[in-house]
């Protein structure tokens, strides 16, 4: 039942990396939520950058160095996601987690905040625990693909910080996270 | 005589003159099967619960006539028992000559006729320095004698606290219950979008005024919970991005990060002798209770299992702690020790059970309970027996006890449009019997109450 669940899933993250294709660069059919979030969040400012490639190359002059690693970081998926009440890391989630590795490993300077998340569905205490149990299931696999502990805080946001708002199974989907910011 | 001093801050509870004890309300509450069908049911006491009826008069003036705080109190008392309830107040309309003074004995011909058990008059007025001289006589209708009285004296900031002082001897002489009207509330207050909702604490009496902010929303903030003398504040703090258990000082608005862990703590609650602070601690996807010696800041592990073992609160008499985990699979309700020990599962009905607080009289444990998409919250006796649900909807949350142990608050959010319309999040509280669930008015959206003991 979870496996279909899980398949489906993926259904729709492909779907939606098409729709977003023209206008996000390489987001190679990333992960759920970081294409749910570039069409529902930026999608404006990623249209205006591909638009032209002259515009592309000014921007790329006045961006600072920050913004060019998010940048490239955004590319590997900041975010994987979680079934229901769990912290387990299906293989998808591992394969973002081995290019955020990857990442890390190639920039031994970048230090990252990890922060866990749970959909609205529960109670606010258990959500913050639950939150440091996804964030420390990451930041473990991180470590186990050789990245320092140092290099990775973490912090539970519990049920506070929804990626997607809405009281559906869709937006509790790409609730149920661990997300991977630059520090 | 009572004697009411707000300006030394100063609560009585003893010394004043009972001459009768009215009568004592007895609720009967059968213990109805929950899971007799898929959906859950509330379980509402069985039988009509027929309120008190009561005369409030208006306090009056040196003139003999109703003076303007006079009234402004009156009114506070009434809304206080008709907000319990457990009382009607009878409309001040058919009240046929009331006394110009409590010093004054009533005519008992013209008020047994309107149904009145109680009776209460009372005075009020500013004396030469500006301060309220408030004297009061309640009355039992039926035997005609004088069950209470008192006076006290407050400034213009302590007028609603002395009236709910008084309300809350009318409460305790006609219900024989623990009053609970001059407590305070603390809870968060929520503004702007569902995805970076602003938290602020926030503080009112228990019937929502004198309303004021605590924190400035620069950092977000959960769970406040009082200390036992309803001073501080203990609630969880994001500031500088490290979520840690604080303690806030009401009057004087100081906060205090308790203690350096190695992880986040969270959901604290304050022994009941005062002197330590349950929590938990969230560490490498494990989370154990901690308690903390507030004095020494030293700590002490009472759980150790890989499970998330949270939302922990202590028997009144500190002896024991219910808590929350998934050790065994699913969120349930445990109880053990206060040293950790001979811990015992006492939730087993359906669905998921959190958040579990013990009722100040000891006897029932309040929960949230999830179950078939739906959020519930209910009581449950110590030893998990004769589960009841009060409330029911799609989020409902966060049970807190009134201090007299029979009424409960919560907070109930509405669901989310992908828009971001809707998700109003209101503050309610119910009568453990199941009636009267009334909304608390809040300025903006309120979430995470916690009712305080009675004020000091």
């Amino acid at each position: 039942m979870l496996k279909r669940l899980f398949i489906l899933c993926i259904g729709t993250v492909f779907l939606a990396a098409c729709e977003t294709a023209s206008t996000t660069s390489v987001d190679s059919a990333g992960d759920a939520s970081s294409s749910a979030s570039a069409s529902s969040t930026s999608s404006g400012t990623a249209s205006s950058s591909s638009s032209s490639s002259t515009a592309a190359a000014t921007e790329a002059e006045t961006l600072s160095p920050e913004e060019i690693l998010k940048k490239e970081f955004a590319k590997v998926g900041s975010t994987i996601l979680f079934d229901y009440d769990s912290s387990a890391l299906s293989d998808y989630a591992q394969r973002t987690l081995d290019r955020q590795a990857a990442f890390l490993k190639a920039r031994p300077q970048t230090r990252v905040l990890m922060g866990g998340h749970a959909d609205e569905r529960g109670t606010r205490e258990y959500n913050l625990a639950l939150g440091e149990r996804r964030a420390s299931a990451a930041r473990d696999y991180l470590v186990s693909k050789g990245i320092s502990s140092e290099r990775i805080r973490i912090i539970s946001y519990g049920k506070e910080r929804p990626a997607k708002v809405g009281s559906n199974e869709a937006a509790w989907r790409l609730n149920r996270r661990a997300e991977t910011r630059l520090n | 005589m009572v004697m009411l001093n707000i300006l030394s801050n100063a609560r009585f509870q003893a010394g004043w003159k009972k001459l009768v004890m009215l009568s004592v309300w007895i609720i009967c509450a059968p213990v109805l099967a929950v899971a007799q069908s898929d959906i859950p049911r509330l379980d509402i006491t069985e039988g009509q619960i027929e309120p008190i009826p009561v005369a409030i008069a208006d306090f009056t003036g040196p003139d003999g006539k109703p003076s303007a705080v006079g009234k402004q109190i009156s009114q506070i008392i009434s809304d206080d028992l008709v907000s319990s309830g457990l009382f009607r107040t009878i409309d001040s309309a058919a009240f046929i000559r009331p006394p110009e003074s409590p010093k004054i004995r009533p005519d008992f011909a013209n008020w047994a006729p309107l149904g009145a058990k109680g009776l209460l008059i009372g005075s009020a007025f500013e004396d030469s320095d500006g301060l309220l001289q408030i004297e009061f006589v309640l009355w039992d209708v039926v035997t005609q004698r004088n069950i209470t009285e008192g006076s006290g004296t407050a400034d213009k900031q302590g007028l609603r606290r002395i009236a709910h002082q008084i309300g809350d001897f009318v409460y305790e002489e006609f219900t024989g219950d623990m009053p609970y009207f001059d407590t305070q509330i603390v809870y968060v207050s929520e503004e702007g979008p569902q995805n970076r909702r602003i938290k602020r604490l926030a503080i009112m009496d228990q019937d929502g005024h004198n309303h004021r902010f605590l924190t400035t929303g620069a950092d977000l903030v959960l769970t406040p919970r009082f200390s036992k003398t309803a001073m501080e504040v203990a609630y969880l703090n994001y500031f500088n991005d490290e979520p840690n258990v604080y303690l806030l000082d009401v009057a004087s608005g100081r906060t205090e990060r308790l203690g350096r862990f190695p992880g986040m703590t969270f959901a604290p609650r304050f022994a009941p002798d005062g002197n330590m602070l349950i929590m938990s601690l969230a560490k490498d996807g494990q989370t154990d209770i901690y308690e903390m010696d507030l004095r020494t800041q030293s700590r002490i592990r009472l759980t150790r299992s890989p499970s998330i073992d949270t939302s922990p609160s202590y028997s009144p008499d500190g002896l024991s702690i219910v808590f929350n985990s998934d050790r065994g699979g699913s969120q349930q309700l445990y109880i053990m020790n206060r040293q950790g020990k001979n811990v015992n599962r006492i939730s087993y009905g359906d669905g998921r059970y959190a958040t579990p607080v013990w009722s100040p009289r000891g006897d029932l444990i309040a929960f949230t309970k999830m179950y078939r998409g739906e959020f519930y919250i209910g009581v449950m006796n110590v030893d998990g027996s004769g589960e009841r649900l009060l409330a029911k909807g799609f989020l409902v949350e966060a049970p807190t006890w009134a201090p007299n142990g029979r009424v409960l608050m919560y907070f109930k959010k509405q669901p989310v449009t992908d828009s971001g319309e809707g998700g109003e999040t209101h503050l309610y509280r119910i009568d453990i019997t199941g009636f009267n669930e009334r909304r608390i008015l809040t300025p903006a959206d309120a979430s995470d109450p916690a009712w305080s003991p009675l004020l000091q």
